[in-house]
């Protein structure tokens, strides 16, 4: 049995963290394959601390103007835009 | 064409001369082709045409190399069938009943049907090699670092290359040849700097990864990774000692290598995986790109029915999963687990190749499932990664060549080289292949 037993209630808090709307019938099923999923990832619990060293380092440019999308180019996959803007729903 | 392996087929001509001027490729369909459409596999994206090209786009274009279509491919690359894609799944050219692996089913059905000569991929836990040696061809995952991820929509960026698929070692190489190097615009590919900042040289620039196919592993260690036998398929392992057979009759040197940290590698691979998923699909908010539903009322209310309209169940599983691994109270728990187990796996790969040139497994530790047979339980699929999701922890470079078949279907022999070590793992694989 899992230590992090998962129920619906919680899957849809998630999903709403996640800003995806569920329907009833994903929910459910959802709730048994997260149980089963996290009790699998429960084996975790056994790693031992590992230190790692970054294979990467920071990379940097002189801060010019370089040329990128222009206004047009970047608004054309939105679906509404005005005046140069993207536009989407009210905030509140 | 009626393996469903292209998504949108729509030719790009290349430049008139170049490597590749005689070659046609697919390009995944997570690969941004400007002005022809980028849908991931998702609905979400049906509609989105990128206004720019992806880096290896511009460098096959540069090749001289004819884009003949957009591949079919798992969600979002969420998938090891091709059958999460919104648009169908696709058959494997091999035996039309079963997958073509995933999530690049469509790369490598293309390449192995024949409507292209060559195919790009990406592997984010094995998404080109899985389904190459399900198809019965060639597919490399690079070094982290080694190509450019610009223009590649991300899934989990911390461990996905775009890989070349094809049907010889020889040809599969030159394409790594044609989109390796250095990229301004993904930093990931600029590790290289030397101690003042400059450039030193990128481990591609005096590489020739075609010129490794010369099938010469006498006197090569390779070293067989027992854990990931166990649990294979007999069929799977009796082509893979096969296949070893045969390289020590070229010459090579087998040892048997163990590694404890394999263990929890697929469960370090998922939780590494659905966070970075998470946060990087909460981009698909409808509003500068993908389906917005036009609804009205609340921000949070629109983008979520936007998203449950827009994304496949697995995507839906995989995001929501990683932001419950994410959230507060369990972060430690899963998070940072995965990423010492990741840090576990790197130590015991660099362990395992002091002792052994290339290390050597089964690509799939099963034979390709039959359509429709595993699309219920996702735990059972997540499994299936085994022998693949490693390599993608560790950032190493991995091929997959065809080893033979079992029961009518194409078996891979998958090996692992160590960081930027392309070139031992080509010339190794080219003799499996002779």
């Amino acid at each position: 049995m899992s230590e992090t037993p998962v129920d619906a209630e919680e899957v849809e808090h998630v999903a709403e963290l996640a800003r995806v709307d569920l329907d009833d019938d994903e929910v459910d099923a959802f709730t048994t394959q997260f149980a089963e999923i996290l009790e699998y990832f429960e084996a975790l619990d056994e790693v031992p601390e590992v230190e790692s060293e970054a294979d990467l380092v920071n990379v940097m440019r002189p801060d010019e103007v370089e040329a990128s999308l222009d206004q047009e180019e970047a608004l054309q996959n939105a679906a509404e835009t005005e005046d140069g803007f993207f536009k989407g729903p009210r905030v509140s | 064409m009626s393996q469903n392996a292209f998504i949108t087929e729509e030719t790009i001509e290349g430049a008139d001369d170049g490597p590749l001027a005689d070659a046609t490729v697919a390009v995944k369909d997570n690969i941004s082709t400007e002005g022809i459409r980028t849908t991931c596999g998702s609905a979400m994206l049906e509609s989105y045409v990128p206004p720019y090209d992806a880096t290896v786009v511009e460098r096959l274009k540069d090749a001289g190399a004819t884009i003949v279509g957009k591949a079919n491919m798992d969600e979002f690359g969420m998938g090891g069938t091709t059958e999460t894609s919104a648009y169908g799944a696709v058959k494997n050219p091999v035996d039309e009943g079963h997958v073509p692996g995933g999530s690049s089913g469509g790369s490598a059905a293309a390449v192995a049907a024949g409507d292209a000569d060559l195919a790009l991929g990406s592997d984010t836990g094995g998404s080109v090699r899985n389904p190459a040696a399900f198809c019965g061809v060639v597919g490399i995952k690079p070094t982290y670092g080694l190509v450019s991820r610009y223009g590649l929509v991300a899934y989990a960026n911390s461990l996905e290359q775009i890989g070349p698929i094809g049907t010889s070692v020889e040809e599969t190489a030159a394409l790594l040849d044609v989109i390796s190097g250095p990229d301004p615009k993904d930093s990931t590919t600029r590790f290289d700097l030397d101690e003042d900042g400059e450039d030193a040289a990128h481990p591609a620039a005096d590489s020739n990864y075609a010129g490794a196919a010369d099938g010469d592993v006498d006197g090569m260690t390779i070293g067989v990774i027992t854990d990931l036998l166990e649990g294979a398929d007999d069929r799977v392992v009796e082509v893979f000692e096969a296949s070893l057979e045969d390289l020590r009759a070229q010459g090579a040197e087998t040892v048997e290598v163990s590694l404890d940290s394999l263990e929890h590698a697929v469960q370090a691979y998922y939780v590494i995986a659905m966070s970075e998923a998470s946060s990087n699909l909460a981009r698909f908010d409808g509003v500068r790109y993908g389906q917005s539903g036009g609804y009205e009322g609340n921000w949070n209310d629109a983008f979520a029915r936007a998203r449950e309209e827009g994304f496949g169940e697995e995507v839906k599983r995989r995001i929501l999963l990683g932001t419950y691994a994410l959230s507060a109270g369990y972060h430690d728990k899963y998070y940072k687990k995965a990423q010492d187990a990741r840090a576990w796996v790197k130590r015991d790969f660099d362990d395992a190749l002091d002792q052994a040139d290339v290390l050597a497994t089964p690509t799939m530790p099963v034979l390709p499932p039959e359509l429709g047979e595993s699309l219920d339980d996702p735990l059972q699929l997540y499994l299936m990664d085994a022998n693949t999701v490693p390599v993608n922890l560790a950032n190493l470079p991995a091929i997959s060549v065809p080893a033979g078949e079992a029961d009518g279907l194409p078996v891979g022999l998958q090996l692992i080289g160590p960081k930027f070590g392309e070139e031992s793992i080509v010339r190794a694989a080219s003799a499996v292949e002779d």
